[in-house]
This record gives structure tokens, sequence and C-alpha cells, in this order.
């Protein structure tokens, strides 16, 4: 007993001992306070999610609205990328080190975010933060969310899918079942229904949050896409990061066709070989929400609250390399035009 | 260990604790001081200065934000350390830290969203809340071990798969989430209630977390249950031969299960810091692999709750100052998994190398004193 209690005794003492080393140093944001306004020029901080630049997706596109914003508008950049399995606190450290470095508009790539910016954001006003694909109900109003209409991307990408189906057949693969991918799976259903009413739809999804593996599993990509050639589908439209490699691969394989997304993936040098199988793809031009929303903060005029890139802002578009959708392209436009003038209204959520 | 005479025995360690003392620091020091030579090598190579890393690195360290970062995250740490540690010392491998954890965290989440008592009320029903659920999840493989000749080495990895179905079933708009009105892609449970928030210090460099306490408390009780009482006593036993336990008359099926649930229920609150001091909801992106990063701290800290505690600060030392390298100088954060791994790795063979060097000094002492005895009676024959 009296050893457990000296042991307690050191124990505490040694934690209270450096907690109050702790309450009586100086911060690490003490030192560089001055380096904030050495020159004129925005400071704009972009933290990215995992992955990071080089991902060949969402985070490389978020890049490429960086790097416009930095050769045409003269903007001052940094970055830093998220690691897997973080805490929460290395989120809010990342954001604090941007603004101690004197980045005072930061952009953060992804809603693994959203908590971080909220709570940074409250104890920063003067700094203006952008979030990616989320927007949450008591955000600080310094926080502006870029959210994209993929529903009425991928409600064209159905369209042609129902055009260009021999079987009257086609499928949908969703990396994970979260609300994001909803929205392509209900967008995508409602674009073939409105073509084909009694068009045959598979739908897949490769794993169920908190599991996100679904998105850079080629394999699991692969497999699924394998299943629903096998049932008869001959245009499979894949929404899976890096999983849609694979399905790609197996669709390119059987002869039939595939739709990508995110970037236009029938010019990636990675999928090159399988590019004659590659339909189009339903590209989320995140670069140019990106360098919109830098061009208006250094306009003085920054977006607030919520910012919607639809199909009428460029926000969502059909890919049309290698001009497979060429022929189809009267009925893609109307169907375009329906949607921009408010004609048609697409579905957030799948219905069944 | 295995001295016939106790008298003998205890004169033995009194003369030798301060050689044991350098020997038990060896084996860490020694695996550090070569995983940051392997990683300096690393960094030289890649065209970056060492030097320059571990300056930003321990700079960061003697700054007051820096050091109460450290001091939160090791308190989560620890306590993962402190689960894996009590099954470690009945040499039961609750792998299934992982999946506990989460399961506990989302349950106690979601309790404390719905119900809003006292804080005095509150707080206890949230930890034995996530402690309930994490004993019931690790008597899973417990039961299955016992009845069913189970190895909890491949149960507890199965239920840590299974936990994040578990999780990924719960966790969604209506059931433990609320319904989103809006198309928001993060999801996660309504906030718990104000007075389910754990008390914290404020510092010059932020908030120190409360919890550090309860990871103090875990660690004494930790102590005390395995060298002060029965329980404890039969769990080392169990741990170090199960047959000589058994013919003792210790129940080792009941152990088993007991200690199964204890390492559940610390695993229970390991996500409960991060819930009532930061967070305060329970999402999609709560924090995953604090079970694996448990298991890594009480290997280097022996599972010993002294050596935990030190191995935790080490850990959260490395990971939070790690996240200062990109940004100031542009080194790669994965040299932070690298020094991580190879501490883990070189500890290993460091204890080893170590355990043999003490054995040895041992033999060549005993042998000594042999000696010097055989030569003092032989110089009494000679002089009789």
């Amino acid at each position: 007993m009296r050893r457990s209690m000296k042991l307690a005794a050191v124990v505490l003492s040694g934690s209270l001992g450096m907690a109050s080393l702790a309450a009586c140093g100086a911060k690490s944001t003490d030192t560089n306070a001055s380096s904030g306004s050495s020159s004129d020029a925005l400071k704009v901080g972009m933290a990215y999610d995992i992955g990071g630049r080089g991902d060949q997706s969402f985070n490389d596109s978020a890049a490429r609205g960086l790097d416009k914003a930095k050769a045409d508008l003269g903007v001052n950049v940094t970055e830093a990328e998220a690691k897997t399995g973080e805490a929460e606190a290395d989120k809010e450290t990342r954001l604090k080190n941007l603004i101690d470095g004197g980045y005072k508009t930061i952009v953060a790539v992804g809603f693994v975010y959203q908590q971080a910016v909220d709570k940074v954001a409250k104890d920063n006003p003067n700094v203006k933060f952008a979030i990616i694909d989320s927007n949450d109900k008591d955000q600080p109003s310094n926080v502006t969310s870029l959210l994209f209409a993929e529903q009425e991307g991928s409600y064209l990408a159905g369209v042609a899918a129902a055009n260009k189906s021999k079987a009257h057949h086609i499928g949908f693969i969703g990396g994970v079942q979260s609300e994001l991918i909803k929205k392509f799976e209900a967008g995508y259903k409602a674009g073939a229904k409105s073509v084909d009413p009694n068009i045959q739809i598979e739908t897949t999804y490769l794993t169920t949050p908190p599991d996100f593996s679904g998105f850079n599993s080629p394999d699991k990509g692969k497999e699924a896409a394998q299943g629903q050639l096998d049932k008869g589908a001959d245009v499979i439209y894949s929404a899976a990061g890096s999983s849609g490699n694979g399905a790609i691969e197996a669709v390119a394989t059987a002869g039939k066709w595939a739709i990508g997304v995110d970037s236009d993936q029938a010019s990636q040098p990675a999928l090159a070989k399988f590019k004659n199988n590659i339909l189009t793809s339903m590209v989320k031009n995140v670069d140019n929400a990106v360098y919109a929303y830098i061009d208006s903060v250094k306009k003085n005029t920054p977006f607030t609250g919520i910012k919607l890139f639809d199909l009428k802002a460029n926000g969502v578009s059909l890919a049309t390399t290698g001009g497979k959708i060429d022929d189809i392209q009267d009925k893609l436009k109307a169907a375009s035009d329906a949607i921009t003038s408010g004609a048609t209204t697409i579905p957030t959520a799948p219905t069944s | 260990m295995t001295s016939p005479n106790p008298a003998a025995k205890r004169s033995f360690a009194q003369r030798i604790s301060g050689e044991r003392i350098v020997l038990a620091l060896a084996a860490p020091v020694l695996a550090v001081v070569l995983s940051v030579a392997i990683c300096s090598v690393l960094l030289a190579t890649s065209g970056k200065n060492p030097f320059d890393a571990w300056n930003v690195m321990i700079t960061y360290a003697t700054k007051s934000d820096g050091q109460v970062l450290i001091l939160n995250r090791a308190t989560t740490y620890y306590l993962a350390a402190a689960a894996a540690a009590f099954g470690f010392r009945m040499n039961l491998f609750n792998i299934g830290v992982e999946g506990q954890y989460k399961v506990a965290a989302l349950f106690a989440a979601f309790v404390g969203a719905q119900v809003d008592l006292p804080a005095f009320i509150q707080i206890p029903l949230l930890l034995v809340t996530a402690m309930l659920i994490g004993g019931l999840y690790a008597s899973i493989a417990g039961l299955l071990k016992v009845y069913r000749g189970v190895s909890e080495v491949i149960s507890t990895i199965m239920l840590n798969a299974i936990s994040v179905s578990i999780v990924g079933l719960l966790l969604v708009p209506g059931v433990f989430a609320p319904k989103a009105s809006s198309t928001s892609n993060s999801i996660q449970t309504d906030p718990v209630s104000d007075s389910s928030h754990f008390f914290s210090i404020p510092t010059a460099g932020g908030d120190l977390w409360g919890f550090l306490f309860i990871a103090v408390l875990v660690g004494v009780l930790f102590q005390f249950t395995l060298t002060r009482t029965r329980f404890g006593f039969d769990l080392r036993a169990t741990g170090r031969s199960e047959s000589a336990a058994t013919a003792s008359g210790v129940n080792v099926k009941k152990m088993v299960v007991i200690s199964m649930v204890v390492s559940g229920a610390i695993a229970g609150l390991i996500g409960l810091p991060e819930l009532l001091q930061n967070s305060y909801s329970y999402g999609q992106s709560f924090q995953p692999g604090l079970g694996f990063l448990g298991i890594s701290i009480a290997l280097l800290g022996r599972n010993s709750p002294i050596g935990m505690a030190f191995a935790a600060l080490l850990f959260s030392f490395l990971d939070s100052t790690g996240s200062q390298l990109p940004l100031k100088g542009g080194f790669p954060f994965e040299i932070v998994a690298v020094m991580q791994g190879t501490i883990v790795i070189c500890v290993v063979v460091a204890y080893e190398l170590v355990r043999r060097y003490g054995l040895k000094r041992q033999q060549q002492k005993v042998g000594a004193q042999l000696a010097a005895q055989a030569a003092a009676t032989e110089k009494k024959e000679v002089s009789a």
C-alpha cells in the first residue's frame, strides 16, 4: 500500500510539474508573430486531406486551382497535408500553424476538416476559411463552404449511359456509402430513367463509413465491376476515388463502357491504356471553386456562407475527351439546359 | 529469481539495485538512440539536415502550447497502453483494444447526447457506460476462448473488423446521428450535453485536459491491483505458468474472462478524453488506430505503469512535435512514423541484449563470490 501511495505521489507531482511548466512557458507562436506582414501579397494556406498533392483525383484538383491562383493572381501560397489516423488536434494544429505563418486565407480540402475549421475559425475571427465539400449549420461567419452539385453532373452521366447502353442495363459503383456518394447515385439514376424509364440499374457500394477504404481499393472496385458485368450491365459509372481505376480496368477488359469521376480520367496517364473504353467522366471542378474563392478574397468581396458550384457555375461537367459522346451531344445539351433553367430538379438522395 | 535463500536474495538485490536501474533504463535509451541515429541517416540521405529537424521538434516541446498538446495526447496514449498491458500481464493478447474503444466511445457519445443530468452524475454515468460497453465487447473474445478454445488473438482481430461495421451501421442519420436537414458530408452524433464536459485546467498554452488525473488514477489502480491484491497475484501467476496456477487453485477460466473484461473496460476510456474534452461528439473521422498504438506503447513501457507513462510521453512528444516538421522546414512527417517503428523494433532487440548482458554479469558476480569463498576456505585449511 505504501509503495503504491508513493507511486501515485511521484506520478502526480511529475505530471503537475510538467503542467506548471506549460502554464508559465512561452508559446510557440510568440516568436513568429512578426513574420506575418513581410509582403503585401495575399497569403493563402491550403490544408489537404489524406493523399495530398499527387493523388490523381480530389486533392490534385484543388492543387490545380491553387497553382492557377499563384500564377494568375500572384498570391503567396503554402501547403500542408493530413496523415492517416491522425488526431483531431493534429488538424487544429495544422490550421493554427498556417495562421501563425501569416496565412490569413485558408482553404481546407475535404469534410474531415469541418470540426477543426469551426473551432479554429471561432478563435481567429480575422482569418477567412473555405472548406470544400462540407457545411455545418452553426459554422462561424468567417467560414465559407464550397459545395458542388454532384447530382447534376451525375444526371448527365446517367443520360449518356442510358443512351449508350445496348442491353438497357447499366451499373453504379460507389466507393463509400456516404451522403456525398449518395448524391452521385441519385443523380445518375434520375438521369438514366429520364431517357429510359424501364432501364435496369445495378448499384454496389464498396464499404460503409467509417471504413473509408472503398475510396482507395482498386481490387474491390474491379470485383464489383466484374459482378455487374456478369449480371449484364454494359455501362458502369464508378464514383469511388482510386477504386474506380480497378472498375475501369475490368470494364475495359470486357469491352464495355466505363464512366469516370472527379477528373477527366480518359486523359490520365495511369489509365491511358483503357481510354478507348472510357465513355466520359463526371468532372468536379474543385480547381475552379478554389480559384474563384481566392479571387473573391483578393478582390475584397469574399464569398460567404454556402457557395454552390453547380452545372450553371461550371462546378460540374462531362468530359468530352475522345469524342465518344459527340453523337449524343444534342441530348445532353437539352438535359443540361433543362437543369440550368430550373425545369428539371434532381434528387440529392436515392429514392429506393 | 530462483534464489533458494531469501536472506541472500535480499542482500544481493540491495547490492545491485543501482545496477538494476541502469540495466532497466539501458534498453529503452539504447532503442531511442538507435532510432534517432537511423532517422538521422535517413534524413541526411534525403538531403535534409537532421539536426534542424530535431531542433524543430525540441523547440516546439519547450513551448507551453506544445507541452499542453503533448500532455493531452499522452493522456489518451497512456489509457490505450494500460488497456493492452493489463491483458499482456497474464499473457492474454488483447489485440482488440482498437475495436473496444471505438464501440465504447460511440455509445458514450450517444448516451451523453440523450441524457442531461447534473455533471456529478452525468460524468460517472458516461465513464461507466464506456467501460461497460468496452468490457462487454471484450468479453466476447474472453468467453470464446474459455468455452470454445478460440485464440483471443484471432477473435479480437475479427472483432476489430466487426466494430467498424457496428459503427457504420449505427452512425447514420436517424439512428445515432441526427437526421440531417442539409446534405452535409460530415456525419457525427449530436454533441454531448454541457454537463458532460470534463473539467480542464486553463494554462498559457491552452486547456490541459483534466482527464490526465483519470489516467494517473488508472495507472495507480493498475499497479495496486497487480501487486497488492490476491486477484493481481493470481493474474501474474497465470501469466507466468497456467498449469502451475491451476495446481495452486486458481480458476484460470474465470481469470481469463475477468482480465479480458477489465482490459476492455480500460479500453473503453480511451476515446473519452477526446469526446468529453475536445470534440464533444463522435464523428466518422474519430481518431482510429489508438488501440494498436497502445500495444506499441505497452511494449516499450514493459507493461509497467511508470514505464508506460514515459513511453506514452515519448510517443506523444514524437507525434505532437512531428506535426510541426512539414511546415517548419519542409521535412516529411513520415519520419515520425519511421522513428516510432524503429523504436519499437530496437526496444525488443535492446531488451534481449540487456537481459543477456545482465544475466552474464550476474553469473560473473556469483562466480567471483564462489571463487572468493572457495579461496577463503582453502586459506583456512592451509593455515589450519
